[in-house]
């Protein structure tokens, strides 16, 4: 009978965001994100969870190595984005309001080419009541 | 390639097991299976074999597999299906730790 079996890491950043954007006025912004829009930005301790799918290799009983998933997660994802403000030291948001529905989008794109396994999906807990799942199926639908 | 899972005298986790069952709940009990079954049927067919065990050794099914996350899952998954009457099994997630798990599902049915 044919199962599917995944993979799944979590990772632990902190990262600083405001969310704000130039195309609404100041007024609009603070109605949509509310606090979230102070000037200053604000923090989350973010829990990423990744997972990976793919034949279980016979010899070493695994789908990915952590030995590789986890150097390739760190170099892409956590060096970029740990103790970092969203807003002014990712590219990609510049002009992409640093929601964590948007961060999976970003997220997923940077691990996407890991090279030995498939990526299924990324899911980006901002507290531990909110949390976002991106699966690469809504591609270009960034906004 | 194994790191210090490769030491000789081997080393434990406190593996935590989820198991989704999934179906219509009966319109009588409203349940889609008896947690009591299922609690019977995890005792019997996982805790009696794998609680405490040295599983590279004394678990049948793991004989001539590494016991990796993702394999302990598999044998999970291969020793409850069939044992499932009510509803069907539709996810085995064991955690090894908080930050490593692995997910079975029927193939074509991940979500």
């Amino acid at each position: 009978m044919a199962v599917k079996i995944e993979l799944g890491r979590r990772y632990r950043f902190a990262a600083s965001h405001r969310l704000h954007t130039e195309k609404l006025s100041e007024e609009e912004n603070a109605r949509v994100f509310g606090k979230c829009a102070n000037p200053y930005g604000h923090g989350h301790n973010y829990v990423l969870e990744v997972s990976l799918s793919g034949d279980v290799d016979p010899a070493t009983g695994m789908i990915a190595n952590l030995a590789e998933l986890d150097p390739f997660v760190e170099r892409e994802v956590i060096d970029v984005f740990d103790h970092h403000s969203l807003n002014e030291d990712v590219a990609a948001f510049r002009d992409v309001v640093p929601t964590t529905e948007n961060l999976c989008i970003e997220i997923y794109e940077r691990l996407k080419s890991f090279p030995h396994a498939k990526l299924e999906r990324v899911r980006v807990q901002e507290t531990t009541n909110n949390s976002f799942e991106y699966d690469g199926s809504q591609k270009g639908k960034r906004s | 390639m194994f790191g210090k899972c490769n030491n000789p005298h081997g080393h434990g986790h406190n593996y935590t097991l989820e198991v989704t069952v999934a179906g219509e709940p009966d319109p009588v009990t409203g349940m889609v299976l008896d947690l009591k079954e299922l609690k019977e049927i995890l005792e019997r067919e996982v805790m009696q074999r794998m609680d405490h065990r040295f599983l590279n050794y004394e678990v049948a099914e793991l004989k001539e597999k590494i016991p990796t996350c993702e394999n302990i899952a598999r044998v999970i998954w291969d020793l409850l299906d069939p044992k499932i009457k009510q509803g069907k099994l539709h996810r085995v997630r064991l955690y090894e730790s908080a930050d490593l798990f692995a997910d079975c599902y029927r193939n074509g049915a991940a979500c």
